[in-house]
């Protein structure tokens, strides 16, 4: 389906120079910092079709993270992609999950249909318009977290999710997070400060009242559970665990840090060291980003095993 | 052992394969098989194609020995197909070329599983169900249910992004793997993905998973497991038609509840499966919806209420609620063991497997029966309505003459009004040989270029299960001799 706004963006991007897209800059320096001298664009804006009876709504990459999500809350719908500012093309270039991960999906599963603008210049369709296809290989995948280095994206559809007619936090001093992960049926999120515990609950109110109650069987150090408007308040930078390395964490490392039980992911006012690649794994990343990028035009100075803001 | 040995000592063929000897060398004589009943055995596997006869027949123990297997293979130029219990219905296991088969059913082991990160790891040829059973007692399961899931492995399942009624609520393969040990098709090893939040890399765990064997070969995988729901409630709706059928499930769906499945059957099938398990099926319906509810006491209430609502505001003439866990069981059983009911029917059968949008489905049905019509067939439906993801099953009599041909171009309808209703080739069975040449249908040339070129960054001399899923002008130009699927590889 050949689309103006798609084909002015491959013109733009054209099949010579460095080249990057310039989103809302909120994690611009994730990957590394861009190297001087690439051409700036922006991509496409806006919402093209929500499709509320299909649960997906296809939007151009340069579409607000928040304008996408208000459009579809008036269906009572939302999607995968952070809450946190930013837009739809970078939001899926950084591949960062909503602290509410467990309940919301991550953004790794909600991408359904990928196009972008290859390092040749041409418009490029990977995954399809709907909610389930196994038809070829999966570009969609690979695509979420790629930093825009294999191609750039200018138009998205996404898997779009109810939203749960109730949802509540509740805060605890002195509990141990791990055990209120394991009480609890399907929490939305369990973040841990190391002092507090934060919890997330969302579905029908009889059912969030009733893992509320399950959740006050988890002795806290005194104060119970209380409910609050909001979770924590997230440091800038992202640091990766597996879920079990989480009861070891070191705060002279980290700094401030909440962390997302169950999940891995650690928010921590310390940035975290490049993470080392397997010979192996690196060699054949490199073959995939050159498969794709032959001249490294995309995005250069990216690089993906940095997670570093 | 001697005994087996002359058992199997049957005529040679007239040259003996040159890699035989050093496949023996490298995992002993009980494990691979040149026969020629093992091979033209392995020349099928549950769908309506065969390749030729596969080349020496491997059964590896270990990561180690699949890498020598590998290696061997590179060393004297020949491709490597894996396989696990042959279940996959798009031929993307059968050999083309002779080529050394590495059969991964021997590599069966529950390695670990660790409730803390939600994980376990397996060999790929750990049965699917074997795989939830073991769990159920820890109050877990693996959530992809492929109705094969008795017999298929889940290194199949990672294979072909192997779904099952419940990835409606639950996802496909893809969204249950966290990281793979992968022997590439130069025989290096390659863990991908990890059990961390964000593993270092572009996600080849995603971009590896459905690749059909073609960019290498899982040795090692670890699953998320998933919390067993509270409560679950399923619900058997009748129709008149299975237009109001499906146009329920679409209403289901736009009224924002998302069930663990809605599974729909036709008036034919549904006769057929309730005369082998007896499970009390409505046999006056012109179809059944079969729909569950998972999760918390009062959330599945609500929403299997609004299921029964919508269901008759939808013309539903009976619902049933299953009042027991044995009850329920039935009307699982008599869904997943549909396809062999169908044998009471027809001799053969072809399942095609393509996904439309769900409000598209209505309509998208009634052409299928008009396709099966025009072609003198018989078509019977029992599908993943909930996603959309249909699969008509064109029954026939090989042996009759131009069945096959009729059959074949049936079936190449259908893919095309899928197509034209906005949807695409394949839900959950994968392309393989059946819709590798359909992929133009889908895709532009540049698309497909983009997808051969992930494929040659996995696998740059085109070794991995050659033949499967890309058409041959945008594949390894060392099997452009195999530029159409072959003839006589239908039945």
């Amino acid at each position: 389906m050949a689309d103006d706004a798609l084909e002015a963006f491959a013109t733009e991007v054209g099949a010579r120079g460095p080249v990057a897209v310039e989103g809302a800059r909120t994690r611009w320096s994730t990957g590394g910092e861009l190297e001087p001298g690439a051409r700036l664009l922006r991509a496409p804006e806006g919402i093209v079709e929500h499709r509320p009876e299909e649960m997906t709504v296809r939007v151009r990459a340069g579409t607000p993270v928040d304008e996408l999500h208000c459009e579809l809350a008036a269906f009572g719908q939302r999607t995968a992609l952070p809450r946190r500012g930013g837009t739809v093309g970078g939001a899926l270039a950084v591949g960062e999950d909503d602290v509410c991960a467990l309940g919301r999906g991550r953004v790794r599963d909600a991408l359904l249909q990928v196009r972008y603008v290859s390092a040749e210049g041409a418009v490029v369709t990977g995954g399809g318009p709907t909610v389930k296809n196994v038809t070829g290989y999966d570009l969609c995948r690979l695509f979420v977290g790629s930093l825009g280095t294999l191609g750039l994206i200018g138009e998205v559809i996404l898997r779009t999710n109810p939203v749960p007619p109730v949802s509540r936090w509740l805060r605890a001093d002195g509990t141990d997070p791990f055990a209120a992960l394991d009480v609890l049926f399907r929490p939305s999120a369990v973040l841990f400060d190391g002092r507090a515990t934060w919890v997330h609950l969302e579905g029908h109110a009889a059912d969030v009242e009733a893992e509320r109650r399950t959740l006050s069987a988890v002795p806290t150090a005194g104060g119970g559970w209380t409910e609050c408007e909001d979770g924590p308040v997230l440091p800038p930078h992202r640091w990766s665990f597996r879920p079990s390395e989480l009861r070891q964490l070191d705060g002279a490392v980290l700094g401030a840090y909440v962390a997302s039980v169950g999940v891995g992911t650690v928010f921590a006012s310390h940035s975290p060291p490049p993470r080392p690649q397997a010979p192996a794994l690196r060699a054949l990343a490199e073959r995939v980003k050159h498969a794709f990028d032959p001249g490294g035009r995309l995005n250069p100075g990216r690089h993906v095993a940095l997670l570093a803001p | 052992m001697a005994s087996r040995a002359t058992r199997r000592a049957r005529p040679q063929p007239a040259a003996p394969d040159p890699i035989v000897a050093a496949l023996v060398g490298v995992l002993g004589r009980d494990r691979v098989r040149d026969d020629a009943a093992e091979r033209s055995l392995l020349a099928h596997d549950a769908s309506v194609f065969s390749g030729g006869a596969a080349g020496p027949v491997c059964f590896p123990t270990s990561t180690e020995e699949v890498q020598a297997v590998v290696r061997t293979a590179v060393a004297h130029g020949r491709a490597v197909v894996p396989r696990g219990a042959g279940t996959g219905l798009a031929g993307g296991a059968i050999p083309l070329g002779r080529p050394v088969v590495v059969v991964t059913t021997k590599m069966n082991r529950i390695l670990d599983v660790d409730l803390d990160d939600r994980v376990a790891w397996v060999e790929p040829g750990v049965v699917n169900l074997d795989l939830t059973t073991y769990l159920r007692p820890l109050g877990y399961h693996f959530a992809p249910d492929p109705s094969s899931q008795q017999a298929c492995t889940i290194g199949g399942n990672v294979a072909n992004n192997s779904g099952g009624p419940h990835c409606l609520a639950y996802g496909v393969t893809g969204q249950h793997v966290l990281a793979l040990d992968v022997v590439l098709p130069d025989g290096e090893l390659v863990r991908l993905g990890g059990l961390d939040a964000e593993p270092p890399a572009y996600d080849l765990r995603g971009a590896f998973i459905g690749g059909e064997g073609t960019l290498g070969i899982a040795t090692l995988i670890a699953v998320r497991i998933t919390k067993n729901p509270l409560r679950v409630r399923t619900l058997l709706l009748a129709f008149d038609t299975i237009e109001d059928a499906a146009t329920t499930v679409g209403s289901v769906i736009a009224a924002g509840i998302v069930p663990a499945a809605m599974e729909v059957m036709d008036r034919r099938i549904t006769a057929a499966v309730e005369s082998f398990v007896h499970a009390g099926y409505p046999l006056d319906a012109g179809a059944v919806l079969l729909v569950e509810v998972d999760g918390p006491e009062e959330g599945t209430a609500v929403d299997a209420e609004r299921v029964v609502e919508i269901g008759r505001a939808n013309g539903a003439t009976t619902v049933r609620v299953a009042a027991t866990e044995e009850e329920r069981a039935l009307l699982w059983k008599g869904r997943k063991t549909a396809f062999g009911a169908v044998a009471k029917i027809a001799p053969s059968y072809y399942l095609q497997d393509t996904v439309v949008p769900r409000s598209a489905l209505p309509g998208v049905l009634q052409s299928v029966y008009e396709i099966a019509e025009r072609h003198d067939l018989m078509v019977v439906n029992v599908f993943h309505a909930g996603d959309g993801n249909l699969h008509p099953l064109l029954l026939f009599d090989s042996r009759e003459h131009g069945a096959i041909e009729r059959v074949h171009a049936a079936g190449r309808e259908i893919v095309e009004v899928s197509l034209a209703a906005g949807g695409v080739l394949s839900g959950e069975h994968g392309i393989g040989v059946e819709k590798r040449d359909y992929m133009p249908l889908q895709f532009s040339d540049v698309d497909l270029d983009h997808q051969n070129r992930l494929r040659r960054a996995f696998d740059p001399a085109c070794r991995a299960n050659p033949g499967k899923v890309l058409p041959s002008g945008h594949s390894c130009a060392d099997i452009q001799a195999l530029e159409r699927v072959p003839a006589g590889l239908w039945g």
